[in-house]
């Protein structure tokens, strides 16, 4: 489905600041995914990704990355060839998954500055010590619900409704500028 | 900002991430059919109102999106404790509670700066 996701967030080039550079990130194939925790073991089989059970991990492998939203949910993040919601289809095992490849969309935020850029409108603390890298959670960007990843000590991912991401990006834009002072 | 403490995320996390849900600990009646019509709008429409310790749901609607219960102080605002849902009602810890007693002593209510004048 993340072909026919064609509207962006974001024109070609540069964004941000010399800080916080904002890109928008490559089109993915996302789930969203509700398990019991006695199907756990199954739903990360078939998918090739251990689902985390720690609050505010994520787990990444074959190209895949899984982050944990709530004790019995996941976004599955799939940027190769997907196939996630037949893997899960697959496992045998009782689940929700439901395709929102195109209700999503990705701003990469990057640089000394990116979290400077995000906490202009996200109240969470993304010091490394409490947010480090592989981190994700659930959480507000002013107005918005995003779901933000740390990929680098210098790098976020924030997943947002695609209909809300001229919003995001827009705040976005200007906590980079703030961040560059 | 208030930060409330989610016994899911296992966190502190600023209060817009929450929504309040309401009373806890409001059991349903096990036959909502034989009930009386009084005893209906006891369980369905009338909640205590306390002022000072009181339990309270909450819902950690931009986080894990999951409900669990909480003891607040109504006068101070200060959060006593969050616990999960399902679980009994918890005992407020007994140094918690002095502390928000000595708080509600000294916070000025209505009652002490206004009422008289009234």
């Amino acid at each position: 489905m993340a072909e026919i996701a064609l509207r962006t967030p974001v024109a070609l080039g540069h964004h941000g600041s010399q800080n916080a550079m904002l890109s928008q990130a490559a089109p993915a194939t996302r789930i969203s995914l509700r398990v019991r925790s006695e199907d756990v073991s199954a739903l990360s089989s078939a998918l090739g990704v251990d689902l985390p059970v720690k609050p505010k991990t994520s787990t990444y492998a074959n190209g895949r990355t899984a982050l944990w939203l709530g004790p019995d949910e996941w976004l599955v993040i799939d940027e190769g060839e997907s196939g996630l919601m037949t893997a899960a289809a697959n496992s045998g095992a009782l689940h929700s998954a439901t395709d929102v490849s195109h209700r999503n969309t990705a701003i990469i935020v990057s640089g000394p500055g990116a979290a400077a850029a995000i906490n202009a409108g996200c109240a969470q603390d993304l010091s490394l010590d409490v947010f480090p890298v592989g981190a994700c959670s659930r959480t507000l960007l002013g107005k918005v619900e995003i779901v933000l990843l740390r990929t680098a000590e210098d790098a976020f991912r924030v997943e947002v409704w695609r209909s809300f991401s001229d919003y995001a990006f827009g705040l976005l834009a200007e906590g980079a500028r703030d961040a560059a002072l | 900002m208030l930060l409330i403490h989610c016994p899911y995320c296992e966190e502190d996390r600023s209060e817009l991430e929450f929504r309040w849900a309401g009373e806890a600990h409001v059991v349903r009646p096990e036959n909502i059919a034989a009930i009386s019509d009084e005893e209906f709008a006891e369980f369905f429409f009338l909640r205590n109102n306390e002022k000072g310790l009181t339990y309270e749901r909450w819902r950690h609607i931009h986080g894990c999106g999951r409900f669990f219960n909480a003891a607040r102080d109504t006068v101070s605002d200060r959060f006593l404790m969050a616990y999960k849902a399902g679980l009994p009602k918890q005992p407020v810890p007994v140094a918690e509670k002095f502390a928000a007693i000595a708080e509600e002593k000294s916070v000025e209510t209505w009652e002490q700066t206004e009422g008289d004048a009234r």
